[in-house]
């Protein structure tokens, strides 16, 4: 009676709302750019593509910039952008200029869903690049492809970017786990005769993705233990008494840096030092000795914790001032994000970049969605790898090795040559070519 | 406008279900009319209005109504959206007619939990309530990652949601914005018929006064198991619903703060009335984004604008409990019935 | 494994979340009210405390210190300005308003600390002691930690039962209106015993900072709001020394099923636990009288 016309205007009210609240934002649906001039002169630019303008390329990312898998992956974008302002200043790629547009989604994957939707239904960028983290790009991989975005150069090395017939947008980037296992595994069996091998691994795909590949080349007898753990329960204790008590002499771990932290630190507690040998993941020397150096008075400084990991690399250390590619990174460095440590995910983030620019330029003087899809399966990159990418019209999983290293100091020291393998049972290969060098102007040539 | 209402239709003043059904139906136009004019982010977005809608009015019944809190509705989307991805998984083919049969499933596996959650709960009152259900909020969702179960259940990954296309071409953030706010309108209508039937009276009387409804004959426990029922199953399709929206489910996305979230957004809206869940599903969807459009428009660090939403949750609670503790539709209603107030004793004055 | 260092570490771990289970005792027996934000007030001291010991290199006593001071203040801001209007109206409100005060502490620490993990630096040795070749799960660090929730629930317990300020206490919760017209000052009283309570919370808050390598980060401390409340109902939300032993039979519970069933699920067991007690026995099992009214 009396609640009637009151419920008809709050329903009237929302629909209201609503309205108003879509008019004053963007509506419309997939267009973007509005078309420039037709190019009758084969080096005019045109508006090729969505995200694509006469002067600007937009691509956008998900990242975890705050939370828990923040500390040392929140540099990566930061440093892609300083390599795409770098690029910028020296004339940008075929004359645009790249707008790198990331988001944060504190690594929680209802929040990369609502990035992502924004990112390419309201941003209409180009391609998204470089998107972090195995369960949060994983929520977003139907989407993308279904429509059509290109997904380059995944920020994680799950086994999953790399599914042509049912994602044939989706790039992976670096190592995948099971061929980085493979060759940590490999390693071990070789230089721990004998020994006793147990298993610490994030309890996810990364993890179990790392675990097939150990799993593919230690001996099963060597093997006594493998323990999973939940990246979001930071008690290991259980896990670590697990690993003492089997008598482990070497433990392998694929851990993020948090839990190789914890891993090492619970280690101390149980007086139980086995040889560690860590997935580059978890390894980054800077990351590791910061998040070890204030927690226990007693014990010694992480620096000193950190020393005798064997962990494994596929771009040069950044401890290497000789090297081309160093020399350039730690320019524009300097000169775009001084106050971030140079480590490896400072190097992480303008390599990628770096293989961005390159599968830019060979998708044409007017890109589209589909040039630069192609441009990657078909281009040889000459990047600042060590291995080379495995990229062709039926593989799309990144670089196809790494070479073994150790931590000294601060830094990875590389040692050994360079290894190729696959996802399989196939053989592990060295990689004979030498590293490419660094273009002088630091862009990609032809 | 009463007075015109009665003189039209009579039929329609005296039996409250017709009249819900009258405006379901023209809800439900509108909202048709709407989705045809948005692009593809808006009509996401009033998905996601339309689901919210579906788990805060549950919980809005059984807080307001029955005077029960619930600090576990997070956990029964959590059932809901798992089962719907568990579902469809094992059956690949399902197509966009037998999806009703999928979500019928989901708010029955969620009813089930929220009735053996509710006779375990029945003898408790107040913060002993609010405890377990705090509990369970935490303690549910990590059934994943119980080793023996992460093969069924996906462990920490979670699940991928294969959802049906949409029939005939039709733009599928469309189709989802369809589903979901048919399923809105209909979870308004039946529990708005609820509401004013004698169940909810049953409710309020319960809520008021327990003694007193005991004595008259109610068997206490078995209504407040009834709304915990209801509850949880309006919170299971709202689950269900956002495992077909995201594609993807896993235990880290129903935490403590979704339960939180869904009794602020109750509470901002106004306790006890599906109008308030309404305005507290706008909320829900669009607090994230204006939050971040003026984190960005003032320049803050990403630290604090990543968690300015939280905080104004937390604001909203704290403030709404100290000054409106009605809830938005509270303060509308005292607006209305004031100036409608003013307006007889005017009427009444100038005869 | 052996089951002796299960039930030892579970005693050491079980202590910290009786300390959590006595802030909320405290506040049971003075205002009648749970106060769900006793996990959020803890986070936020601790982390006060974390910025002077790990970020300013200070004392760890003095970062203690602090903590317990903050604490005090906190609770009684707390309860004086946001919780005192609701507290004498329906039962449901001081619920909602203290989960909305969660809600901005935790938002809060995140502003200003950063939602990262965290690490706070123990002052005794975290190593475990060795008897021989065997560990026992036992360290310097859990040694200091028993010690000191010893001496809190002592103090506590003499402070409620043997002095007049405990007494006055006790009146005002039970029946404030003939306390006041006694003379007892109710109101400053409410703000003393949540002012208390907030303080010993600080206290179970370094503690379990510092008891592992462990990590603090800003949602980090929710499952100990839920330990806490669970300690605090097996021994009844009314007893101190309920509260001690609760927490002992959650930490040693929670211990073995570690061990024996799975270490991932840990909320989900705590969940089983408080079901189990709340259909046997409701009201704990050192409730002298009976705790609710109808």
């Amino acid at each position: 009676m009396a609640k009637t016309p009151l419920r008809l205007l709050a329903i009237g009210a929302v629909v209201a709302l609503a309205v108003t609240a879509c008019s004053s934002g963007s509506s419309g649906g997939s267009g973007g750019s509005s078309p420039g001039p037709s190019g009758s002169a084969s080096t005019a630019n045109t508006a090729s593509a969505p995200g694509i303008t006469a002067t600007t390329v937009t691509i956008g990312s998900h990242q975890p910039l705050t939370g828990i898998a923040a500390p040392g992956y929140d540099e990566i974008a930061p440093a892609s952008n300083a390599y795409f302002k770098w690029v910028n200043a020296h004339g940008g790629i075929n004359g645009r200029t790249i707008i790198y547009k990331y988001l944060d989604d504190a690594y929680d994957p209802t929040k990369t869903v609502a990035d992502v939707h924004k990112l390419v239904e309201q941003d209409h960028v180009f391609a998204i690049f470089n998107g972090l983290g195995t369960p949060t790009h994983e929520a977003v991989v139907p989407f993308l492809n279904q429509q059509k975005v290109p997904d380059l150069f995944v920020a994680s090395g799950c086994l999953c970017w790399n599914n042509v017939s049912q994602d044939p947008e989706t790039f992976g980037w670096q190592p995948d786990y099971t061929r980085e296992g493979k060759i940590l595994g490999q390693y071990v069996a070789q230089h721990f005769k004998g020994k006793k091998i147990g298993i610490f691994a994030q309890g996810d795909d990364f993890g179990r993705n790392g675990v097939k590949g150990l799993d593919m080349e230690i001996p099963k007898s060597q093997i006594v233990t493998t323990q999973y753990y939940d990246p979001t329960n930071t008690t290991v204790t259980p896990l670590v008494q697990k690993l003492q008590s089997s008598g482990a002499q070497v433990v392998v771990s694929f851990s993020v840096p948090a839990f190789t932290a914890l891993l090492q630190l619970t280690s101390l507690q149980l007086k139980f030092a086995p040889q560690l040998v860590v997935s580059n993941v978890g390894s980054d020397p800077k990351t590791l000795s910061g998040l070890l150096t204030t927690f226990s008075k007693g014990a010694a400084p992480g620096k000193q914790l950190v020393q005798g990991i064997i962990t494994d690399g596929y771009l040069s250390s950044p401890a290497d001032p000789s090297n081309s590619w160093i020399k350039l990174f730690e320019k524009i460095h300097n000169k775009y994000i001084p106050k971030l440590p140079f480590d490896g995910n400072v190097e992480y983030g303008m390599a990628a970049a770096y293989t961005f620019a390159e599968a830019l330029k060979a998708a044409g003087q007017n890109p589209t969605r589909a040039s630069i899809v192609s441009a990657v399966e078909n281009t040889k990159f000459s990047g600042p790898g060590l291995v080379p990418f495995a990229y062709s019209p039926t593989d799309h999983s990144g670089y196809t090795g790494a070479q073994m290293g150790i931590i000294k100091g601060l830094a990875i020291h590389l040692f050994g040559q360079p290894l190729t393998t696959d996802d399989g049972s196939g053989p592990i290969t060295p990689y004979t070519t030498p590293q490419a060098t660094a273009p002088s102007n630091g862009i990609p040539s032809d | 406008m009463n007075a015109a209402l009665r003189r039209i239709g009579s039929p329609l003043g005296r039996s409250s279900l017709l009249r819900h059904l009258l405006i379901a139906l023209v809800a439900a136009g509108l909202l048709l009319l709407l989705t045809e004019h948005l692009g593809e982010y808006r009509n996401s977005q009033v998905a996601t209005v339309a689901y919210e809608f579906c788990a805060i009015a549950g919980l809005t019944v059984l807080t307001g109504l029955s005077g029960q809190i619930s600090l576990g509705n997070g956990a029964f989307m959590f059932v809901g959206a798992y089962t719907v991805a568990l579902l469809l998984e094992h059956h690949p083919h399902t197509d966009n007619s037998e999806l009703v049969l999928v979500m019928l499933a989901a708010i029955g596996v969620a009813a089930v939990i929220g009735g053996l959650v509710g006779v375990a709960a029945a003898r408790l009152r107040g913060p002993y309530l609010a405890g377990v259900t705090l509990a369970l909020a935490l303690g549910l969702p990590e059934l994943p990652k119980y080793q023996h179960l992460e093969g069924p259940l996906g462990g920490h990954t979670g699940l991928v949601v294969n959802a049906p296309l949409a029939p005939h071409d039709i733009n599928f953030s469309r189709w989802q914005a369809w589903i979901c706010c048919l399923a809105a309108v209909l979870t308004w209508l039946l529990l708005q018929n609820l509401i004013s039937s004698r169940v909810g009276r049953a409710f309020r009387a319960v809520r008021d006064d327990e003694v007193a409804a005991s004595l008259s004959g109610m068997s206490v426990a078995r209504i407040q198991v009834l709304a915990f029922v209801v509850s949880a199953a309006s919170a299971g399709l709202a689950g269900g619903l956002l495992a077909l929206i995201f594609g993807q489910v896993g235990p880290d996305s129903f935490g403590l703060q979704i339960s939180l979230f869904l009794l602020a957004a109750a509470v901002f809206g106004g306790l006890g009335s599906l109008a308030g869940a309404a305005y507290g599903a706008v909320l829900i969807t669009f607090l994230p984004n204006w939050a971040m459009d003026v984190a960005n428009a003032v320049s803050l660090p990403a630290k604090v604008s990543n968690n300015l939403q939280i905080f104004l949750y937390g604001l909203v609670l704290v403030v709404a409990m100290l000054v409106f503790p009605l809830g938005l539709q509270g303060l509308f209603r005292r607006w209305w019935f004031g100036a409608r107030a003013r307006l007889g004793a005017r009427n009444a004055l100038a005869r | 494994m052996t089951v002796i260092n299960l039930i030892i570490y579970g005693i050491a771990n079980g202590l910290i979340y009786s300390a959590v289970a006595l802030a909320l005792v405290l506040i049971w027996r003075s205002t009648r009210i749970v106060n769900f934000a006793q996990g959020g007030m803890l986070m936020f001291t601790t982390f006060i405390a974390w910025e002077l010991v790990a970020r300013h290199h200070q004392n760890y006593w003095l970062g203690l210190v602090v903590a317990i001071v903050a604490g005090l203040a906190l609770g009684a801001v707390v309860e004086r300005i946001l919780v005192r209007p609701v507290e004498n109206g329906p039962p449901l409100n001081p619920v909602i308003v203290t989960l909305g005060i969660l809600l901005m502490l935790e938002a809060g620490a995140g502003m200003i600390w950063g939602n990262g993990l965290s690490s706070y630096p123990a002052e005794f040795s975290v190593d475990y002691y060795h008897a021989g070749h065997q560990v026992i799960l036992f360290s310097a660090e859990l040694l200091f930690v028993v010690i000191a929730v010893g001496m809190v629930a002592i103090g506590l317990a003499i402070l409620l039962r043997a002095t007049p300020v405990g007494l006055r206490m006790r009146a005002s919760a039970f029946s404030p209106e003939v306390a006041r017209m006694l003379g007892v000052r109710v109101g400053r009283l409410l703000t003393f015993g949540w002012a208390l309570a907030a303080g010993v919370g600080a206290l179970a808050g370094v503690l379990i900072a510092g008891t592992q390598p462990n990590y603090i980060n800003p949602n980090g401390f929710d499952g100990l709001l839920i330990l806490g409340f669970t300690a605090a109902v097996i021994g009844g939300l009314d007893s101190a020394v309920g509260a001690i032993v609760g927490g002992i039979v959650v930490g040693v519970t929670l211990s073995l099923l570690d061990n024996y069933v799975s270490n991932d699920v840990d909320s989900f067991f705590v969940l089983l636990l408080l079901i189990a007690v709340l259909m046997t026995r409701p009201n704990g099992l050192f409730a002298r009288t009976s705790t609710r009214r109808i």
